[in-house]
């Protein structure tokens, strides 16, 4: 059996973990997967976040993704980090820059198995602050420089791909280089906020083309969470696992301690359990009833018949689920335009929406089946909004082959 | 016999590297390196008791040996250890 295959019925613990800290952030991203905004009263305690890092220590996770919210406004963030660290639990955090000044550069230099991936998704003002909100793209180019200035080595810029910036990759590579960054950019999903802007944001088809293009030509220097795999029904496969690694390699840890199968899917029916639960999240990852579903071996459905199925499997089920598709159907963005077929034959289906929802727009009691902000000139961050299955590694260029 | 990597030496003796964890999976091991942070794996359960056996042994070949590992594979598990020795996940002992 080839060791993707093995991924697709799970593994002992995951391999790509996000763990957002707070829904509470100073931004108002038009597109946060995670409807951020306010903080949740009930999120983790210190106490708790340490007792998580415990048992992702004690389960071998060796390294979390961290985002939100904007994870740096936790109060106790500095301290989650170094007790992770030191907890052999190493960090990649997403962020929007805001708490990313000369002092924090200098530390975070100072600091071993420690990932910053910078959120921005225009080359240039005009684009980020679109969907960011006023003044975060300076303070995303603020936190590089100061990132740069301090010696630390290679921080990320993550990129979330829209119609609007697809056409200014080069130019965010370019940026990277100037920063001696890293570049990473993934897709756009149809998830939390995202799913008001995403008829208008999600790149068009000749625009997916471009990507798929631009990917195959430096996918080698470009990270991309693995988020890409739709495309490569196009023909050839991009690197990465290619695979859908929910609640088989990846899950998502929710602000209040909520396990999803995806940090993409924050959703009733992709819920497993909360880590306060008795047995912990070690018991949810390895015995909650849905997980042990997505472990199965998926049928295809639909998709079963195309000849590009073993390429995409079917694409990405948040996406699918998040614009009222079947799953076991072809994604919106499929490839062949099946997705699109699929898109306008939905007559009368009711689209889900997540009863989550931290927006600050959002009636204050908790979770309510409200619409979020619409798409304005806003301000709140995502940050881990985009977080990776797998980031970084491709199992086919690993030379270890026993037997 | 041949190996991918002329600084392999499987007569001498080897350790897991101390910054290299393993973590057990149904298909062999998860590898993490602390210090470079790649991630990589064994794709073998015998190949996961020789890399933890190492250190018990005084060289490469009675670690393979001691695995079980079938005489007939026993050129690829040494391709493989050599690729983990370049890879930096095993390392010469000190004597």
């Amino acid at each position: 059996m080839k060791l993707v295959e093995h991924f697709q019925y799970g593994l002992n613990s995951p391999i790509c973990l996000t763990w957002e800290l707070t829904y509470a952030c100073n931004l108002t991203c038009a597109h946060c997967l995670s409807s951020s905004g306010r903080r949740d009263p009930r999120e983790l305690t210190t106490d708790e976040a340490k007792r998580v890092v415990d048992e992702l220590q004690a389960m071998q996770v060796f390294y979390v993704n961290i985002g939100g919210g904007e994870p740096t406004v936790r109060p106790d963030f500095w301290e989650l980090l170094d007790y992770a660290i030191d907890h052999q639990v190493g960090v990649k955090f997403s962020t929007n820059g805001v708490k990313i000044d000369k002092a924090r550069a200098a530390q975070l230099a100072r600091t071993d198995y420690v990932d910053v991936q910078i959120s921005l998704d225009g080359a240039t003002p005009e684009v980020n602050d679109y969907v960011r909100g006023p003044g975060s793209y300076d303070m995303a180019i603020r936190a590089l420089e100061n990132l740069a200035e301090a010696g630390f080595t290679q921080p990320k810029i993550s990129v979330v791909m829209t119609r609007q910036n697809v056409d200014q990759l080069d130019e965010f590579k370019a940026i990277a280089d100037k920063y001696g960054a890293q570049l990473r950019i993934t897709r756009l999903r149809p998830s939390g906020r995202g799913a008001d802007v995403w008829d208008e944001l999600h790149p068009t088809a000749a625009q997916q083309r471009q990507m798929y293009e631009w990917l195959l030509e430096r996918g080698d220097q470009v990270l991309t969470g693995d988020s890409f795999f739709h495309l490569s029904a196009y023909g050839e496969a991009l690197p990465g696992l290619n695979l859908c690694g929910a609640g088989r390699v990846v899950c998502l840890i929710d602000p209040v301690g909520d396990v999803y199968a995806c940090p993409f899917a924050i959703h009733q029916n992709f819920l497993a359990g909360n880590v306060r639960d008795p047995g912990g999240f070690a018991r949810v990852w390895r015995e909650s009833e849905l997980f042990q579903r997505l472990r199965q071996p998926q049928t295809g459905g639909a998709c079963r018949s195309c000849q590009h199925f073993d390429s995409c499997q079917g694409g990405c089920m948040a996406a699918k689920f998040f614009t009222g598709l079947p799953l076991d159907g072809p994604d919106p963005e499929c490839v062949q335009g099946y997705g699109e077929q699929a898109l306008a034959a939905r007559d009368g289906v009711v689209i889900p929406r997540s009863d989550v929802d931290h927006s600050r727009s959002a009636p204050r009691n908790g979770r309510t089946g409200k619409a979020p902000v619409l798409l304005q000139i806003g301000r709140r961050p995502d940050k881990a909004c985009e977080s990776s299955p797998i980031a970084g590694f491709d199992p086919r260029q690993v030379p270890v082959a026993g037997g | 016999m041949s190996t991918a990597s002329p600084d392999f030496r499987p007569e001498r003796p080897h350790r897991c590297s101390p910054s290299v964890a393993l973590r057990p999976e149904p298909f062999g091991a998860l590898v993490y390196d602390f210090v470079t942070r790649k991630l990589s794996f064994l794709k073998t359960p015998e190949l996961v008791t020789v890399v933890s056996g190492l250190a018990d042994h005084p060289d490469v070949h009675s670690a393979v040996e001691a695995a079980g590992v079938p005489e007939e594979q026993r050129p690829a598990y040494l391709r493989a250890l050599a690729g983990l020795k370049a890879s930096g996940t095993i390392e010469e002992r000190p004597q």
